[in-house]
């Protein structure tokens, strides 16, 4: 068993695994945080993407013990003083799920998208998200969700 | 009269806060109970073989293992599921004595946690004795081809051969008779979350709790309760408030329900499984492979006499209920929108060593109308009609609604030419031609395909006795079915405020909103009044056999059962406010959230003044009036009766109207289609959300894309699954996913309180046909015709190079040949041996080459 500390949206955590641990199964299990879902276990549907050191990765192809020292953003994070963020108001305001199962990783991916490409084009969006696996929306909704939310983040929000 | 302040807008989502922050229930979320055990399932690495025997002492002995369940349990314990065909096939919930398909469920182990249960997975001996295997439907009815279950004596689970008016005379008649064969992929549109169940047994109350993520219960409660051995009140299902997407895949959970449920009885233990990715592309479900060969009989002026049908369907190693639905669904809409009368229908199903089929979005209508759209393209073509006017001229007429179509179906309402001509205007059909003309003429490859489909929504559950021979339906003991059911609950708190109970699944389908919608208009409240509680559990929902989230359903009888609850509700509150008024209830109607005298002035009740008084002052109700403020309402169609004993049948009970055009160009170098338009017109009557409706019609727009361009579970010659991963198994993300555009027309149902009908599949059935034809349209001057799905780049690219070639190489004579050969329906074979030689992977199963069975 190996300890594992690190911070997971600003609160700092301790706990004990295996090396073999998944990052996600962390996250779920040991931290009580279910936000971060689990579609494939191979790294390519990008359900379980969320933020290590300010960057997304795919939780289910990290090990809990590489996170050591890490801090880690989960959708759980998003929300600011009790407010949605621009992402979260910008997909329910265009549809941009359905299930909801995809929709922690399709944020996380967003959310690191638009850091990078603050005014992307709509061939650039759909680049961006097609990290993520959505079986329910055909993407239509999410591609207008998150040219809303970068016109919104934009403006300075 | 209820006004539509809130039914018609698009309301955004009540679901939505919950799962955009992390705060959805699914099953791997769900901590119903402590103390819960994790299950790991062993499987079969062998496509074919006997079973010799269990080794599991070495798992026992490993720490933190609770115990292993194998097939010899499962064969002691539990007893076959039944499904509705006669042949003698015994599949249980784990392989007994023999494996049929690779991934086949042979042992369970129940560990402390999932990584525990995993290792002592591992380290469970099976010993096999393998067989020779088949997989091709085809030659898996070849005389000498291995048969899978001894006691059916060969591979065929079910056949039938359905004969509507007369079509020997309708063929014998034509001026022009075409066939072509075509082939549909074996795909599953693979939700998210995959599946899962909790399972909980207390010996002593006989009693087994089971949660899962299933869309259910429908038939499979009884199924599973029996197969337990269990009476049914004794098997309770309970499914979390949020499911990640299903699309049909999760009504076949129940074999793992009963898997998992045996486990926990045997090892006394609440058990918990989680399926993994592999598990679910290995062996949880798909739609089938198809083998059609399609006739058509017309007149020269395009008027369609009749048609022939010959399928193969392929439902992997065990027919799993509801299969034979595959064949069967369409029934009532076999003919789709055209008018003709003669028709035959040879349905196969077959048995090979692939994974099982069930439901997948479209069930079993993405291969109909791929079929009948392709061969309305060839009739069209050998008619020198375009294909629009070929459609126009044998679509049902508005005129002829309510409709009774040849195989029993009764249309209930629609606009079919007027739908159809929405779409055109939408996609400026004109100009597209015109568009094509310049680019053929610029050696490009422009193409336009057209899609039009009945789109039926709920199924009636009698449709699947079409399986069984009449004869045999005509026995005594027989017991006909039919039915499509749903209920809702709606109480009044004392504030006015009201809960709505239902006993759905939804999957992602916004239930809860479309609900307060509804309720909101006929109560006169706002939607944030209205509480919607979904949680399906069979102990405290009101449900019957049909109940669940399956078909299409919600949209059609859903929300007719929540209307009419709250209308029952209003019915009560007059006559409650009459009596407090002293005045007579025919004097009084509901209107603007209050009891009110009829058309004039005077005192008006509220319905939060009346319920307050109602629930705290009883003696306030009238003589005989039940307390309380709560209306519970059960929605069945009187149109769902059983088959009849010329097997026609209503299959469905609304069936909606979609009309399709897009546009594509295909680059012969890279075989890359690029979909340049897409247009889709939807009748489902009334639409309640139209934001959720456009959603809906996205989403089964790109799965019926996904099937036709990318996903296929393939297979290689030995039935090892090729396609396990998300690496393999391709699914479209948002860079290939195109923009649509959407338009509606409304014919309301008068079937339904609403008028409105199902929507959820939707555009599932239409996407691989208008994708093919419009594919094989831009490839029209290389004489290829698409046929046989999916149109892989590989694929593509090596028929494209072929038709190249040969047109480089050869004189004009040879390529009037060639030409020839496409229009008499062979080009799918050369288009397959083509690809084949390339190796490519997904025709290393040979579709051609055994001798073409023309339907007799």
């Amino acid at each position: 068993m190996m300890t594992v500390r690190l911070k997971v949206n600003g609160v700092a955590h301790e706990g004990r695994c295996e090396p073999r641990k998944l990052l996600v199964d962390f996250i779920r299990e040991d931290l009580g945080l279910t936000g971060t879902h689990v579609g494939c276990e191979h790294g390519i549907c990008g359900a379980c993407t969320i933020m290590v050191n300010g960057e997304s990765a795919r939780s289910c192809i990290m090990l809990a013990v590489q996170a050591d020292g890490a801090e880690l953003m989960t959708v759980e994070g998003l929300m600011q003083d009790g407010k949605l963020h621009p992402l979260q108001e910008a997909f329910r305001e265009h549809h941009g799920l359905q299930c909801g199962f995809c929709t922690p990783g399709m944020l996380m991916t967003a959310l690191d998208f638009l850091r990078t490409n603050p005014s992307p084009s709509d061939g650039e969006i759909r680049e961006g998200i097609s990290a993520v696996l959505c079986r329910c929306t055909g993407y239509q909704g999410i591609v207008n969700a998150v040219r809303a939310a970068a016109a919104t983040l934009r403006g300075g929000r | 009269m209820s006004e539509t302040r809130w039914i018609g807008k698009a309301v955004k989502r009540v679901e939505d806060a919950r799962l955009l922050t992390g705060r959805g229930t699914y099953i791997d979320d769900h901590p119903p109970l402590a103390n819960i055990w994790h299950a790991a399932i062993v499987r079969s690495p062998h496509a074919h073989a006997r079973i010799l025997g269990y080794d599991t002492a070495a798992a026992l002995m490993m720490e933190g293992v609770g115990g292993v369940i194998t097939g010899a349990d499962v064969a002691r314990h539990t007893k076959p599921f039944s499904v509705g065909v006669t042949a003698p096939v015994h599949y249980y919930c784990a392989a007994t004595d023999r494996v049929r398909f690779v991934g086949e469920p042979v042992a369970v182990v129940v560990a402390r946690n999932r990584y525990l249960a995993e290792d002592a997975a591992e380290v469970v001996q099976v010993r096999y004795d393998p067989l020779p295997v088949v997989l091709d439907p085809e030659r898996a009815l070849e005389s000498d081809a291995p048969v899978l279950h001894e006691a059916v004596g060969s591979n065929l689970a079910g056949h039938r051969r359905l004969v509507y008016g007369d079509p020997d005379r309708a063929f014998r008649e034509a001026d022009v008779v075409l066939d072509e064969r075509f082939s549909f992929p074996k795909y599953g549109s693979t939700p998210i979350e995959t599946y899962g169940v909790i399972a909980k047994w207390d010996p002593l109350d006989g009693l087994c709790t089971v949660w899962s993520n299933f869309m259910g219960p429908f038939i499979m409660h009884p199924l599973t309760a029996r197969v337990l051995g269990l009476p049914e009140n004794k098997l309770r299902f309970i499914v979390p408030p949020d499911i990640g997407g299903s699309f049909g895949i999760k009504s076949s959970i129940y074999p793992y329900i009963a898997l998992i449920a045996l486990a926990a009885m045997r090892t006394g233990v609440p058990v918990k499984w989680i399926e993994d990715r592999r598990e679910h592309l290995l062996a949880s479900s798909s739609g089938t492979d198809r083998v059609a060969y399609r006739e058509v009989a017309a007149k020269k002026d395009g008027t369609i006499l009749g048609m022939r049908f010959r399928w193969l369907d392929n439902v992997g190693g065990y027919i799993r209920s509801p299969e034979p639905g595959c064949s069967f669904r369409p029934t009532g809409n076999f003919v789709g929108p055209y008018r003709f009368q003669h028709l035959e229908v040879d349905a196969s199903v077959v048995m090979t060593n692939k994974s099982l089929t069930g439901p997948n979005r479209g069930y079993a209508c993405g291969h109909l109308y791929f079929e009948t759209e392709g061969i309305m393209d060839r009739l069209a073509d050998r008619l020198g009609l375009d294909p629009v006017e070929i459609r126009r001229r044998n679509l049902v007429q508005p005129d002829q609604f309510p409709y009774r179509t040849p195989t029993g179906g009764l249309y209930d309402s629609g606009d079919y030419p007027a739908a159809l001509d929405r779409a055109l205007e939408l996609a400026r059909y004109d100009e597209l031609r015109r568009e094509q003309a310049k680019a053929r003429a610029a050696g490009r490859y422009f193409g336009i395909g057209l899609a039009l489909a009945v789109d039926p929504s709920v199924s009636n559950m009698g449709y699947v006795a079409t399986a069984l021979d009449p004869q045999f339906r005509a026995k005594p003991e027989y017991l006909p079915k039919s039915g499509a059911v749903d209920s809702a609950t709606i109480k009044i708190d004392p504030l006015g405020r009201v809960i709505a109970i239902l006993s759905t699944t939804p999957q992602g389908q916004g239930h809860q909103t479309v609900v307060s919608q509804i309720v909101a208009d006929e109560l006169g409240l706002v939607p944030q009044e209205v509480t919607v509680v979904d949680e399906m559990d069979t102990f405290t929902r009101v449900w019957s056999i049909s109940s669940g989230t399956y078909s299409s359903r919600f949209g059609s009888v859903g929300t007719s059962a929540v209307a009419l609850a709250a209308r029952k509700l209003k019915a009560k509150l007059v006559e409650y406010a009459a009596h407090l008024m002293d005045l007579p209830a025919e004097s009084l109607e509901f209107r603007d959230g209050a009891v009110r005298p009829r058309g004039g002035k005077g005192p008006a009740y509220s319905v939060k003044d009346l319920a307050g008084r109602a629930h705290w002052n009883t003696e306030s109700l009238p003589e005989g009036m039940e307390p309380a403020l709560q209306a519970t309402a059960v929605f069945g169609f009187t149109v769902a009766k059983a088959v009849d004993a010329q097997d026609r049948v209503n299959s469905s009970n609304t069936y909606g109207f979609i009309a399709e055009v897009m546009a594509v160009e295909v680059d012969p170098d890279t075989a890359a289609i690029k979909i340049l338009r897409y247009v889709t017109v939807h009748d489902a009557g009334t639409i309640i959300n139209p934001m959720i409706a456009e959603g809906q019609i996205y989403g089964g727009a790109l799965h019926g894309l996904g099937g036709a361009l990318y996903e296929e579970l393939q297979y290689d010659d030995d039935g090892q699954l090729l396609t396990g991963t998300f690496m393999d198994y391709l699914v479209p993300t948002a860079s290939e996913a195109p923009t649509i555009d959407i338009a509606h027309i409304v014919s309301p149902s008068p079937l339904t309180p609403l008028g409105s009908k199902g929507l959820g599949e939707s555009s599932s059935m239409t996407a691989p046909a208008v994708i093919a034809n419009a594919v094989s349209d831009a490839l029209a001057p290389l004489g290829i015709k698409i046929n046989d799905l999916p149109m892989t780049p590989t694929k593509l690219w090596t028929i494209i190079e072929r038709a190249r070639s040969r047109e480089r190489s050869s004189d004009a004579t040879s390529r009037a040949a060639n030409i020839e050969r496409a229009e008499t329906g062979d080009r799918s074979r050369v288009a397959s041996g083509a690809a084949h030689e390339s190796g490519d992977r997904s025709r290393l199963a040979p579709i051609s080459g055994h001798p073409r069975n023309k339907p007799a």
